[in-house]
């Protein structure tokens, strides 16, 4: 058995935890689902983005001349066309000399390029065969500024600024408790440096995206995207009132946050307000891991103070990541990392210092994880390091730290739901039985756990809202409407199991209608593993509303107490009588009683951060889990292969045990993909990965199957205590594969992604005795 | 055939059953023709250098990249794709129901092409080991799953088919 769910029981839930085939499966598998790039309209027209080749540059010259004259061309667009080509981002918790730190983006460079692949024009065409021609026929000239190309340099004294605010984009400070004193007072004191790398989404489904102008003048988009709320900054884009611009999100394949920030849009929205006509863009995937934005390359240094017993005393954490060259997400992400940086563990005294910088490097912005994720990598490696300089259990010294309900984080937030790690350590290594010999000589076997913690739901000051509708049909059937993305996670489906469980519809009588910013009640973004929490809360109180309106209609009608009722799929249930559905709503509209019900769920409040975090709730709450691996490591190649790779969180309660397997399963091979394969690697700002054949994730051959083991402690924030599991399992196999590694040759990889020749170069340290 | 570059040509195939005659440009794709030509939208694109895997059919059989495979190459073929697997009435064919259960798609992008090689792997009605089906799906890339629910599902199918 790969998959185990070990649950507390919840009382005759009908639906709700039931592993059930999603609503939205079987269009999938028939091939008939129509993602964002496979609508066509008649008289449509294709649009492509001329691109920077070089990092860094002052424009001297555009010329659209020739490109124009092309047969098929229709327009070519430049900044100067954009009715707003700079928009700002406001920089939380960020202030320069003259107040709160703007972020300024373009949507078509004019005069300065800070990234190579940033756009500069937009070609549009009748078909998409005179794309390429029109846009090499752009002629653009540069003259070349130096190349930021790593957050030192840009942050060393009279570094060339990559924006006129400085290339300081962001820093957080953490202080809590007596940090020097804890270090002199400490029996031990363990050290590293660890280094992540830039790495890509790499989802199947490129950005795409085709827009058009209705009969009424709203500019409508339907693209891949994981944010329709989107809509307010094309129409500031444009210059035209919120209301006249829509966007629809259809079935979306793969987001992982790359489709959180604006790809497509804007463009799209350009081409069809310039041209009144449909467009499309489709871009490549050269485009998309050329200059779509990535995770962040992330610099840690970690100290760790502990006691002889293993108690952690202190930590003392600098954090640098490089924000590339526009700001989008990264102060933010860097907050995430911050506030994530302790890990799952107990820390009373805490330095931590943050700093992201601007480069010429492709942006950077969400990635599943969002800066939770590599912090990972330094806790746990110092957690194990210090575990073998004490000669402690490794799962010991995780229970003895680890946090529990009424602990505080360094940053201060009290956690304030109960915290299952110590079981989901066990939960993995009672699985893992005996760490297997290896097979084969000239190999080494090593085994090592991760735990980890990562927050669910948006920072709590940014007042997070979802709402939902649901409508009966006067045949009983079910009409959900919510404005979700559903990004392949099964965002949509849970809606519809949620309302199922509460209002007594079979799943199949049901519909639900997602990710419209027009015609759905708002429902937020997907991302931040925020949609179970917000648009699950939304629906389920959405459905409780309908339910008690229907059945106390129902119970005045038929004089029977409204608490003896109950709705179920035969109808309303009483102790006289069982009135079928069709019935009790002609009750209801008899009864002036709406058949209908909107919810709304608000998040958790707090105050807006400032630079200096301090004793705040940042968060709702928080996920919790540990992964075990076993790794056989070739001795004379480097080669390493996952043998077995288990992974254990708490989840509250899973709704759909299948989506929850999958969401752990598919983050752990994301996971290892950054732990082992992947990077784009950039050269002196130049993006030297163009393809797939360069950037390596993951296939069926490299890893094993990943064992599941999914607790249910009821304690979460989400619809009948379920905890969001989108983020929590990708950052573990970052550290649980350099941590086996060090458990097979004695010395561990501290920068990734972990090659053969880094695997080496472990083994011949480990065999030195050197420094691990 | 000898495609030239700057002709367009007429080329007939019989896609999913269903004898198709489109223009192809000399250097179009395969999966151009049958997205753009013909209609069929189930093949992906997903890296456009036979790296991915989302836009696999098989031509007389044979799975093939439709993203490096030339439409003119294939005057004369029969292609399938995942939406002829599906019965008249959209059943799901043993594979596909298969995929369902083992909850084999989340996105979906990479679904049509990962049934299309399974398909391709079942043909020979060789029952294999899950290492050997992780190896032979090694062209198709998945990025939701973990690849688990897939090889489960294939393991399903070919046991039924035995």
């Amino acid at each position: 058995m790969n998959s185990e769910i070990r649950g507390s029981k919840v009382d005759e839930l009908r639906i709700v935890g039931k592993p059930l085939a999603r609503h939205d499966a079987a269009e999938k598998i028939a091939g008939s689902t129509r993602y964002a790039g496979d609508l066509a309209y008649e008289g449509m027209l294709h649009a492509r983005l001329v691109r920077a080749q070089v990092p860094s540059a002052r424009i001297t010259r555009r010329d659209t001349v020739a490109a124009r004259a092309l047969p098929g061309v229709i327009a070519v667009l430049l900044g100067e066309d954009v009715p707003n080509n700079e928009i700002s981002v406001d920089v939380p918790g960020q202030t320069i000399a003259v107040g709160a730190l703007k972020a300024r983006m373009q949507i078509l460079a004019t005069e300065r390029i800070r990234f190579h692949g940033e756009p500069i024009a937009l070609v549009i065409a009748e078909h998409e065969d005179a794309l390429a021609a029109a846009c090499e026929a752009v002629e653009v000239e540069y003259e070349d500024l130096p190349v930021i190309a790593d957050p030192d340099t840009a942050l060393a004294d009279g570094a060339c600024a990559v924006h006129e605010s400085g290339n300081l984009l962001a820093e957080w400070d953490i202080d809590r408790g007596d940090v020097d004193g804890a270090f002199a007072q400490a029996d031990v004191i363990i050290e590293g440096e660890y280094r992540t790398q830039f790495v890509d989404h790499a989802y199947l489904e490129p950005e795409a995206g085709v827009s058009w102008l209705d009969d009424d003048g709203v500019l409508n988009l339907r693209v891949a995207t994981q944010v329709v709320e989107h809509y307010r900054d094309i129409a500031k884009i444009l210059g035209v009132p919120d209301s006249k611009v829509r966007v629809i999100a259809p079935y979306v394949g793969g987001g992982f946050g790359g489709k959180e920030d604006m790809t497509v849009e804007p463009y799209l929205a350009l081409a069809t307000t310039h041209t009144r006509r449909p467009v499309r863009m489709q871009w490549t995937r050269n485009e998309s891991l050329l200059a779509r934005a990535k995770r962040h390359r992330n610099t840690m240094r970690y100290r760790t103070a502990a006691a002889s017993d293993g108690t952690i005393l202190a930590q003392d954490i600098e954090i640098i990541s490089d924000a590339g060259a526009y700001a989008y997400l990264s102060a933010l992400v860097l907050l995430y990392s911050s506030v994530h940086a302790c890990g799952p563990y107990r820390t009373p005294s805490a330095r931590i210092r943050a700093k992201t910088a601007y480069t010429n490097n492709p942006p950077t912005s969400a990635f599943r994880g969002f800066g939770g994720m590599q912090v990972v990598l330094g806790y746990e490696s110092q957690m194990d390091e210090l575990a073998k300089r004490l000669n402690l259990d490794p799962g010991e010294i995780r229970k003895k730290n680890a946090l529990q309900r009424g602990d505080r984080l360094p940053v201060g937030q009290e956690i304030i739901t109960e915290v299952q790690l110590a079981q989901t350590i066990d939960a993995v290594r009672e699985r893992a039985g005996d760490k297997p010999a290896p097979r084969r000589p000239r190999t080494a076997v090593g085994r090592a756990i991760a735990s980890n913690i990562q927050s669910y739901g948006r920072l709590v000051w940014l007042n997070d809202s979802a709402a939902a509708w649901i409508g009966f049909q006067m045949d009983g059937s079910l009409t959900v409407r919510c404005g979700v993305p559903d990004i392949g996670g099964g965002q949509a489906s849970s809606l519809a199991q949620i309302s199922s469980e509460v209002l007594g519809v079979d799943m199949d009588r049901i519909a639900v209608h997602f990710g419209d910013s027009a015609l759905n009640p708002l429902a937020g973004t997907t991302t931040a593993t925020r949609q179970l929490l917000m648009s699950g809360n939304a629906t389920y109180e959405a459905a409780v509303l309908l339910r008690d309106q229907i059945l106390a209609a129902v119970a005045t009608e038929t004089g029977q107490p409204v608490e003896a009722l109950s709705l179920t799929p035969d109808g309303v249930k009483g102790p006289d009588q069982t009135t079928p559905v069709p019935a009790a709503l002609q009750i209801c509209r008899r009864r002036n009683v709406p058949v209908e019900a909107l919810g709304t769920f608000f998040g958790p409040k707090g105050k807006e951060v400032t630079r200096e975090l301090d004793g705040e709730r940042l968060f709702p709450d928080f996920t919790f889990g540990t992964h075990l691996a076993d790794v056989e490591v070739d001795l004379d190649t480097g080669e390493l292969k996952v043998l077995r790779y288990i992974a254990s969180h708490d989840v509250g309660r899973a709704i759909n045990p299948l989506s929850v397997e999958g969401q752990i399963a598919g983050a752990a091979v994301q996971g290892l993909g950054q732990a082992l394969l992947e990077e784009i690697v950039v050269q002196d700002g130049v993006n030297l990965t163009g393809g797939f054949f360069q950037y390596l994730i993951p296939t069926a051959m490299d890893v094993p199957d990943i064992e599941t083991i999914v607790l249910e402690s009821g304690e979460g924030l989400g619809p009948f205590g379920a905890r969001g599991i989108g983020e929590p399992p990708i950052g573990p196999p970052l550290a649980v594969i350099s941590s086996a590694i060090a458990d097979a040759v004695g010395a561990r990889p501290t920068t990734l992604p972990i090659t053969p020749e880094r695997v080496l170069e472990c083994v011949r340290r480990g065999a030195g005795g050197g420094p691990t | 055939m000898n495609p030239s570059a700057t002709t367009d040509l007429a080329v007939t195939m019989s896609v999913n059953g269903r004898p198709v005659t489109r223009v192809a440009g000399g250097h179009m794709t395969l999966l151009r023709w049958l997205r753009d030509e013909a209609g069929v939208l189930d093949p992906k694109y997903g890296c456009g250098e036979g790296v991915c895997g989302a836009c696999t059919v098989l031509v007389d059989g044979e799975p093939a990249s439709a993203c490096i495979v030339l439409a003119a190459q294939c005057e004369g073929t029969e292609i399938t794709t995942a939406a002829g697997l599906t019965g008249p009435a959209g059943e799901l064919n043993p594979l596909q129901e298969a995929f369902h259960r083992r909850h084999g798609a989340q996105c979906g992008f990479c679904t049509p092409g990962m049934l299309m090689c399974a398909t391709a792997m079942l043909a020979d009605g060789r029952e294999r080991t899950r290492d050997e089906i992780r190896e032979e799906l090694h062209g198709n890339l998945c990025r939701c799953t973990g690849y688990q629910p897939i090889v489960d599902a294939i393991e399903d199918a070919q046991g039924a088919a035995r």
